[in-house]
């Protein structure tokens, strides 16, 4: 990638870059430390005796590492089970995201039909019409339908995003549409053309809403706390929540518990990066 | 392939939209018959001392966040493309992993902070000398926590916007403006703020919409408490539809809900296009 701009510009040596150079860094890094601490100290906590969670005077570091916190979060409080429902939930509802956002997000770029241009809008309002504003409604739909307490009624109704669709539209009208043409003549049909052909060019799109997708529903709370109702089926926010809902919040286990959540998209971000850092991030991109 | 797309938007936007609407005329309970009741519910919305109380929270609770998560994110976006910091790549993880958090393990790392009698904040404080602050008792200080927190938790997000935007400001115009002898502020000011302007715009139209649906978090740091001073709008809908199950009364409330977004959005979307003209 080319360097931006800004970047460009120093090693002239001018006069003054150096008082400079130490502000901007000093500034940036005390508000590093800032949004930093708040995390480490939690995962810190995380590692300490429950008995020395609160005793005064508090430690930075723990005196006595351990990961008995973790061990009960995963032995008394189903931590699998929860990690394992919202896997499911949150695979399920991005391979959907991505296939149903790619398809949707091509036919918008690639046909001209009055209707497709009347259901671009409709799905363009969707974001303004979140869904906190018909939970109710939403909830009722989806009991009839028989998703109730089920995780297909958690995934299903998150399919639709107007910001994966778009982010598809706005990367296939950029596609040559020479291409498409060349590939009718010889004789692909439409939808082979799209998965031999579109797909393969819209990988970059297709990482960076699976990232997206997986992170909204991962972090999920509100939607699987109303459909869901066996505890059996509960996600880890839904989990986690329960332990802080409590009447003596078991510190010990919410700590272990809320650091084994963050992992797995920790670890997403962290091999997948640049397509989150890079995302070309247009307008809608937050669901 | 379009037309399964089309059939999820219908049921699942459209439909409850429609049947929403149709509820918030009735007293439906979720079982059985939803017997028409009229604007019933919205006037007693109207007169619901707790609907407002939610309100005026939210209201609280926006204005406070937006502005602060604009100028966090707009500063730690403009640092890190700044030719003069040192350790960018590493400071842009740090301030982009709240992102991967969600809004309950936030909430949680916060109330963990802000604990009353267990917190490293009031540690601090009473080793100072000071004497410990109520962060979960008082109405007031709970919701500063909130506030705090979501800060925290939003400013990744409008980074990553704010620093597409700041990449793109053109060279030559800070060069023109070195040549003149612009020092830094000016240099802000004239080039860099009208320069991200539509991002800026998207930044706080989105902020304000995300801000004003925040549950989560919320429920976290201190689950709306003390009792519900601090019941913001989506934990009202959420109580009255879904606890108490009034889902007739919690669709009147939604559409509320519903309207006062649409409004913002209107107001934002127009005070733009006026600055642009």
């Amino acid at each position: 990638m080319a360097k931006p701009p800004a970047l460009r510009r120093p090693g002239r040596g001018r006069k003054g870059d150096v008082p400079r150079r130490i502000g901007a860094s000093s500034i940036m890094w005390l508000l590093a430390v800032v949004y930093g601490f708040p995390g480490l100290w939690f995962v810190l906590s995380s590692f300490k005796p429950a008995g020395d969670l609160f005793s005064y005077p508090l430690t930075l570091f723990p005196k006595k590492w351990t990961v008995s916190g973790y061990a009960q979060a995963w032995t008394q409080f189903d931590v699998a089970r929860y990690f394992l429902n919202t896997l499911i939930v949150a695979s399920a509802a991005t391979l959907l995201t991505v296939v149903a956002s790619a398809l949707t997000g091509y036919a918008l770029a690639k046909y001209q039909n009055w209707w497709l241009k009347a259901f671009a809008v409709c799905i363009l309002a969707t974001t303004m019409l979140p869904s906190e504003t018909i939970l109710a409604p939403l909830f009722v739909v989806v009991r009839n339908l028989g998703l109730y307490n089920s995780l297909s009624g958690v995934v299903v109704p998150a399919v639709i995003t107007a910001t994966g669709t778009f982010m598809f539209r706005q990367f296939f009208v950029t596609v040559p549409n020479d291409l498409l043409e060349q590939a009718r003549i010889d004789g692909s049909g439409e939808l082979s053309t799209f998965v031999r052909i579109m797909l393969p060019l819209a990988r970059p799109i297709i990482l960076t809403l699976a990232i997206f997708s997986f992170q909204w529903r991962w972090n999920d709370y509100l939607w699987p706390l109303i459909i869901l109702n066996d505890p059996k089926q509960f996600t880890l926010q839904i989990g986690v929540a329960s332990i802080v809902g409590a009447q003596n919040v078991n510190w010990s286990v919410l700590l272990g518990a809320s650091v084994l959540s963050m992992l797995p998209l920790i670890g997403i971000y962290l091999v997948f990066q640049k397509y989150v850092m890079n995302a070309d991030l247009n307008a809608g991109l937050k669901d | 392939m379009i037309s399964i797309n089309l059939v999820l938007f219908l049921l699942f936007f459209v439909w409850p939209a429609v049947i929403g609407l149709n509820y918030s005329f009735t007293s439906y309970t979720g079982v059985g018959t939803a017997p028409y009741v009229g604007l019933d519910n919205y006037q007693r919305l109207v007169d619901d001392p707790a609907f407002y109380a939610a309100l005026v929270r939210t209201v609280i609770y926006t204005g406070s966040v937006v502005p602060l998560t604009f100028i966090a994110s707009l500063g730690t976006a403009y640092l890190l493309v700044s030719p003069y910091a040192k350790g960018k790549s590493v400071a842009r993880v740090i301030f982009f992993l709240p992102w991967l958090i969600s809004p309950i393990i936030a909430g949680v790392i916060w109330r963990w902070i802000f604990g009353e009698n267990f917190g490293l904040v009031n540690f601090v404080i009473t080793e100072l000398g000071g004497k410990a602050v109520p962060w979960q008792s008082d109405a007031n200080l709970s919701l500063i926590v909130v506030i705090i927190a979501a800060t925290w938790a939003n400013t990744a997000f409008n980074m990553l916007l704010f620093v597409a935007a700041l990449k793109n400001v053109p060279t030559a115009y800070y060069e023109a403006a070195d040549l003149d002898g612009a020092g830094a502020w000016p240099k802000f000011r004239r080039i860099t703020l009208p320069a991200i302007a539509p991002t800026s715009f998207i930044v706080v139209l989105l902020s304000t919409l995300h801000t004003m649906k925040e549950y989560g978090l919320i429920v976290a740091v201190n689950a709306g408490g003390p009792g519900t001073e601090n019941n913001l709008i989506v934990q009202y809908i959420f109580t009255t539809g879904f606890r108490r199950a009034q889902i007739g009364y919690a669709s009147a409330a939604s559409f509320v809900l519903l309207l006062i977004l649409m409004i913002v959005a209107v107001v934002q979307l127009l005070a733009s296009r006026r600055k642009g003209a």
